[in-house]
């Protein structure tokens, strides 16, 4: 379908809605194209293309709400949805916070927000450029002696939403990512490590030579890695790492979060909750980056919110069911797929850069874990314990010196906020969540007694 | 069943005749294999928090994926939309991955032979919506009047009805019709103004709402939940180091998940990235170790009939008496190793290609009594209930994260600690278990495994068991 064709399907299932008793109603509407197509040792392994659509909507009765999707377009398909919908918003209870935003909350940002381009490779520079990317890893060093393979992944879509109080916004964004993930063995251990890159079209990826040879470099230095004893250290966390810190601060900022008080952070606006150095920014506004967006999903337009403001904490983040239970007002960070009620998203979610080289840190640090991966979900932002496995490379006299594997690193996320004791100058937008280089004081690490 | 009596015969007329010529426009370009995975799916949820039931959602998502299979690549395409000019579109798109010369012509369709594991008469789904509220409310109920500390109670149900059909250009059909429901409980207790704590549990499978009574009841969850967030208000931090782990029975089993489980998908071992790899027959665990990989338990929310490539499940030996046994394999992974697929080929939906995956993954009960594993343990910590893990294959490092432990002192459980996670290499960690006990339980059914972007229910078992070293990821010294 054209965009014409999704906005009046879309504004078509919230009047039927309304026709059909409900007070007020909303649809959202996903269609996109995907393509992607993965390499190994040379050739090609995987080829997908397909495109998909799906519909979801949202229906008041009163303050009772139910909701409903659908991947069938037609009329008959949209018919359905909707009665689905009614008919479920009957067995839900009263909620007298349950609603849709005010009329005058409705809006989107103007102008060219980058978020659309034109993929015009074709199917074999794809194939080309993944198998470019896999040679570049491969040649690196002859340690290197197997491959998971290099992929070309791109996606185009079309966003649609229409509600009851007069909104009808849509937009398209287009992207593409190219990865490497090399294998590298020495002895009878072996190591992967990976490396990408991402734009809104392939002219804004870097070169498949580079995202080989990174993600080479990447895996080499992880060969051989020991247990280290059990200690308190400085860790310091790469980039690809530090942003999931930003994103556990995000988790315990949600309105949701705050109003079930399970969040580590409740009750501490205008409390210093962080160092000094340290502000994470909100922001759906920056054209081009991949947390950009002209109106949340709730048909609210985006703004950049200081969460945490030189370690003070500022705001939470709400949509309009949650700014209700606490009595303010939505910060237009509503998400939602096409199933359920919206919960509470991000735009351009980042810690924002300090002035030290990495290289600095790690000097000025001079003793402690340098942090390449995290695995495990051993987080909790409820009571901020944190507990995750962690591999990286020991730092000795300011420098990377032997790699480390097979240890946790542990502490409370109210400490390691306030413990943060340099920020990076390497701030990159890689994908919606971003932070640079940090290193954190006082951690635990368990590895062998 | 026949095709013209099936779900997809019924409701949208497909024909055999439709299936081969979906199948030879697939082998258009020359392959050497095809299939089509049809998947129509009707889910419905509702939840409740504040003790407001606030939210119920339903919904239907169908479409077809088609795959083509030409050496070592596979070309795939998908169409929500069942037409035969779309789904010829999607045939004539994976078509394109192929460039051999080989050409094979498909083989007229047999339904497959596949079990009988969840014959749900009703399905959830198609029962009144009013039975289903009732579970969220009495969870709620329970959960308040248990405990005047719990500060917040959330409980969810969610049901789903899946029909699938698969044909294959080498002559398979089958027809499923596949089942699943779940409740969970999550609360949050406070003491006084302390630092409020979680606790969470649940349940399902492949069931009929009559399955939610007793031990299963929206009751018993929302006791369960409660009790382990009252345990951790007393609890401290969590030990930092290598010590003696015993994990209690159920659950925990997703340390063979982790540990194991995902590093013996043949997809990792036919290419050589997996830390198991090319370890068939060797000692990969102590020799009281048995782990098993069963698709063909009774209505539990790992199994299935027939996978999503129309192989029939199976109970797999993954390791017997610590000696590595066999892999999971898919169709592709048995057809490029010479070997027979082990029915573990599944995928999330229509729009995925199917992957070697888990179904219900245990260890067999051992001799030992759990009352002699913990009596075993001058210093230790039991690990009774987990959150979820993560494994890098490659190198064989895994974690899990405990979510309820204790103390075990002068073997004895003590004090209850914060949770935290563990640590191992998996043909490393398997080899440390030096006892296993005799109380062999599976899990209560809310296990979801993800691998490359792809979720799955999968269940998980284990007996207790002692781990004489692994690392745990506290903050005490």
């Amino acid at each position: 379908m054209t965009e014409e064709q999704l906005r009046a399907t879309a504004a078509s299932a919230v009047q039927q809605a309304l026709a059909l008793g409900a007070t007020d109603a909303e649809c959202t509407i996903a269609d996109g194209s995907e393509f992607s197509v993965s390499v190994r040792l040379g050739e090609v392994e995987k080829l997908k293309e397909a495109d998909s659509c799906g519909a979801g909507l949202r229906v008041l009765l009163g303050q009772k709400q139910g909701s409903s999707y659908t991947s069938d377009l037609t009329p008959e398909g949209i018919r359905q949805m909707v009665a689905s919908a009614v008919e479920i918003a009957r067995i839900t209870e009263p909620d007298p916070y349950a609603g849709l935003p005010g009329k005058d909350e409705l809006g989107q940002l103007t102008g060219d927000l980058g978020l659309a381009s034109d993929l015009t490779l074709s199917t074999a520079e794809k194939i080309e450029l993944a198998k470019r990317a896999e040679k570049a890893a491969m040649s690196v060093d002859p340690r290197i002696t197997n491959s998971d393979g290099a992929s070309f992944d791109s996606h185009s879509g079309t966003r649609v939403f229409a509600n009851s109080r007069g909104f009808l916004g849509s937009y398209r964004s287009t992207s593409c990512s190219l990865s490497a993930v090399p294998v590298a063995k020495s002895g009878d251990r072996m190591e992967r490590d990976y490396w990408y890159t991402i734009g809104r079209d392939h002219t804004k990826l870097e070169s498949p030579e580079q995202v080989g040879r990174i993600a080479a470099e990447r895996v080499l230095r992880r060969l051989g890695a020991r247990k280290i004893p059990t200690q308190q250290a400085t860790i310091v966390l790469d980039p690809r790492v530090a942003r999931s810190l930003v994103g556990h601060v995000f988790s315990a900022v949600t309105g949701d979060a705050i109003y079930r008080k399970s969040s580590f952070l409740l009750d501490k606006i205008g409390q210093t909750v962080a160092h000094p150095s340290v502000t994470i920014v909100d922001d759906p506004t920056i054209p081009g980056l991949f947390g950009t967006s002209p109106f949340d999903d709730e048909g609210v337009p985006g703004r950049r919110h200081l969460i945490i403001e030189k370690g003070v904490l500022k705001t939470y983040l709400l949509h309009t069911y949650t700014a209700r239970k606490l009595g303010l007002q939505t910060t237009g960070n509503a998400s939602r797929g096409l199933t359920g009620s919206p919960g509470t998203g991000h735009g351009n979610l980042f810690l924002e850069a300090g002035a030290m080289t990495p290289e600095e840190i790690l000097k000025t640090v001079g003793t402690g874990l340098f942090i390449t991966e995290l695995i495990g979900q051993g987080v909790n932002t409820v009571n901020g314990d944190y507990s995750r496995g962690a591999c990286g490379l020991w730092i000795e006299n300011g420098e990377l010196t032997y790699p480390v594997a097979e240890v946790t690193v542990a502490g409370n996320l109210s400490e390691m906020l306030k413990n943060i004791l340099h920020i990076g100058n390497d701030l990159e937008f890689r994908g919606s969540t971003s932070a640079p280089t940090i290193a954190i004081g006082g951690m635990t690490i368990s590895g062998v007694q | 069943m026949s095709l013209s009596s099936s779900f997809f015969g019924l409701k949208f007329g497909i024909t055999e005749r439709d299936l081969d010529r979906y199948l030879a426009e697939a082998l258009g370009r020359g392959a050497e294999y095809a299939d089509l995975y049809f998947e129509y799916l009707a889910t419905s949820s509702i939840s409740i928090d504040e003790s407001i039931v606030k939210s119920a959602t339903q919904g239907v998502s169908l479409g077809v994926g088609v795959r083509v299979i030409s050496g070592e690549r596979t070309g795939y395409a998908y169409s929500d939309d069942l037409s035969p000019a779309k789904i010829l579109k999607a045939a004539a798109t994976a078509a394109c991955i192929a460039d051999s010369p080989s050409k094979v012509d498909t083989v007229g369709l047999t339904p497959s032979l596949q079990h009988d594991l969840y014959p749900v008469l009703r399905a959830p789904i198609d029962q009144p919506l009013e039975e289903r509220v009732l579970f969220v409310k009495r969870a709620d109920a329970a959960a308040r009047a248990k405990d005047a500390r719990v500060i917040q109670v959330q409980a969810s149900y969610a049901d789903s009805l899946r029909h699938v059909l698969v044909a294959t250009s080498d002559g398979k059909l089958s027809f499923d019709r596949q089942p699943m429901a779940r409740l969970n409980v999550s609360v949050l207790a406070r003491e006084g103004d302390g630092t409020p704590q979680q606790g969470y549990s649940g349940g399902g499978g492949r069931v009929g709402l009559d399955f939610f009574a007793g031990a299963n009841s929206p009751e018993a969850y929302a006791e369960e939940a409660v009790r382990q967030a009252i345990v951790q208000l007393g609890a401290i931090e969590a030990p930092a180091g290598e010590s003696v782990v015993v994990l209690g029975p159920g659950w925990p089993g997703v340390l063979l998940h982790e540990a194991v489980g995902h590093g013996l998908e043949a997809d990792f071992n036919r290419k050589g990235t997996s830390a198991f790899s090319g370890r068939i027959g060797q000692k990969v665990a102590s020799e009281l170790c048995t782990v098993i990989d069963d698709g063909t338990i009774d209505s539990r929310r790992g199994s299935l009939n027939v996978d999503d490539e129309a192989n029939p499940t199976r109970q797999n030996v993954l390791i017997e008496n610590g000696i590595l046994r066999g892999y999971l394999t898919d169709q592709l992974s048995a057809r490029l190793t010479g070997t027979q697929s082990t029915g573990s080929g599944r995928r999330e939906n229509y729009q995925h290609i199917p992957m070697p995956r888990m179904t219900n993954t245990f260890m067999l009960s051992g001799s030992s009594t759990p009352e002699e594993i913990i009596r075993s343990v001058p210093k230790g910590i039991y690990c009774a209930n987990f959150g979820g893990g993560q494994v890098d294959i490659t190198s064989g490092n895994f974690v899990f994260s405990a979510s309820e432990s204790y103390l075990i002192e002068d073997g004895k459980l003590t004090r209850p600690v914060r949770g935290a996670t563990l640590i191992g290499n998996g043909p490393e960690a398997m080899q440390y278990i030096s006892m296993v006990g005799n109380d062999l339980k599976l899990d209560q059914g809310i296990g979801i495994c993800g691998k490359d972007g792809q979720s799955v229910p999968v269940g998980v078992g284990i007996p207790t068991v002692r781990i004489d070293k692994m690392t745990v990821g506290g903050t005490a010294r």
